[in-house]
């Protein structure tokens, strides 16, 4: 893959929220696998911790009590279970693969040819695969809250640009958009929200909870 | 890799024994330079946790980085108690993941925040956060002591930066960073800095993107 042809990064406010752990999962899924992608942004996210690191080193120090560094010098040589490490699996880098459970996706129709894979959904937000075939036009539809779609197979464009492998479009209350897959290979996106998407006319409104979109 | 990380950390070993001056000493045939011994305790006591598993190095990682762990937690409301459990775990991690620190990349408080922010939310959430990968073949790659001080450099002259902030710029990207703004609060934030911090790295980052590019 080449690196370099990313265009479409993670903006500031997005990365220092993510440095700092205050991303919802679904974002932070998204960040987290675009970076696995993007040397770009994981330099920019080194210089986010670097800025948070500078906060730790000038935070107001609160005394420890008595017994707690012997108890964890005591744990040192204490065997432990390390955190599985999820590497990249074909398409899907390793922090994806790891919400897959290293499984492949389970594909559900969506109308139109469009699949999707549900990784997630709560009051927080969803997390989805998309699948859509070549050349597809997806229905144009808005967003209530904030959208990251990051591309992992093909591409994609729309009144904005083109998004290639690798490039996060960022959608919000702005954005009413239809994308239309590239002509040479189908189109697989993570797409996450914090809001229900609003279809026009993908899908009765009324049906969107009932699928979850 | 061992040896040269050795080289690294011994101006510390020689401070404890009260051995010979820093800078002139002889180490495995390469001589300590200058360079060398300007790199922050820190950095050095986190090398020697990595490639010697050194027990008295984690003791100096805990004095200095466990109060302030503390201090951030109680910040963002745990209480004493809640906040010790906290630190318990980030200094454990901080052990078991040692293997990970790349002094190339990240300063020791630039990787002990970001652990700190995961096992905090981890613990919060009881979910592991989605994290990227890791890039393994950096770990493959000797300490390069003029590397590792360009870093160290970047990161005073970002804290100078950020000391001539105004105090409320000061406090508001001190808040992002500790984890009480949302992503929309920093971004609808007026006034927050994030622009002048990434200026203030770009030459960082331009160093840093080159040699992440390279590992590919
Ligand atoms: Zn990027």
């Amino acid at each position: 893959m080449n690196m370099s042809a990313i265009k479409h990064h993670i903006p500031d406010h997005l990365l220092a929220a993510y440095s700092a752990g205050n991303l919802s999962d679904a974002f932070a899924l998204v960040v987290a696998t675009h970076i696995s992608m993007c040397s770009d942004c994981r330099a920019s996210l080194e210089a986010h911790h670097m800025t948070g690191g500078i906060f730790l080193e000038d935070a107001p120090a609160q005394d420890i009590s008595a017994g707690l560094k012997g108890d964890i010098l005591a744990q040192l040589d204490n065997p432990f279970r390390p955190e599985p490490v999820h590497e990249r699996r074909g398409i899907y880098p390793g922090p994806l693969n790891a919400a897959l459970k290293a499984q492949d996706p389970i594909w559900k129709k969506l109308g139109m040819g469009v699949h999707q894979s549900i990784l997630s959904a709560d009051s927080e937000g969803s997390v989805r695969l998309l699948w859509i075939p070549a050349g597809q036009k997806v229905p144009d539809h808005g967003h209530n809250g904030l959208e990251l779609t990051l591309v992992l197979q093909g591409s994609f464009s729309d009144e904005t640009g083109f998004y290639g492998t690798g490039d996060l479009e960022i959608g919000d209350e702005d954005l009413e958009h239809t994308p239309t897959a590239g002509p040479d290979m189908p189109c697989i996106c993570l797409a996450a929200t914090d809001a229900p998407l609003r279809f026009k006319d993908f899908m009765p409104r009324l049906l969107q909870p009932l699928f979850r979109i | 890799m061992a040896m040269i990380a050795q080289v690294l950390i011994s101006p510390l070993r020689h401070n404890k024994t009260g051995g010979s001056t820093v800078g002139q000493a002889q180490y495995g045939g390469r001589s300590v330079s200058e360079d060398d011994s300007k790199i922050s305790d820190q950095t050095k006591q986190l090398l020697a946790v990595r490639d010697q598993r050194d027990k008295v190095a984690f003791a100096a990682l805990f004095d200095y980085f466990a109060p302030r762990l503390k201090g951030v937690m109680m910040r963002s409301g745990c209480s004493s108690a809640q906040a010790e459990e906290v630190v318990q775990d980030v200094m454990l991690t901080v052990w078991r993941k040692a293997s990970q620190f790349d002094p190339h990349r990240a300063q020791a408080s630039a990787w002990i925040y970001q652990i700190g922010r995961n096992r905090h939310i981890d613990m919060l959430r009881k979910t592991n956060r989605p994290q990227p990968e890791e890039l393994e073949s950096m770990f493959e790659v000797e300490p390069d002591a003029t590397q590792i001080l360009a870093l160290q450099q970047e990161a005073g002259q970002l804290k100078a930066a950020i000391q001539t902030l105004s105090h409320d710029q000061r406090d508001v990207i001190e808040r992002a960073y500790l984890g009480e703004l949302s992503h929309q609060e920093i971004s609808t934030q007026t006034g927050l800095p994030l622009g002048t911090i990434k200026s203030r790295i770009r030459l960082g980052l331009e160093r840093l993107r080159h040699e992440l590019k390279g590992l590919r």
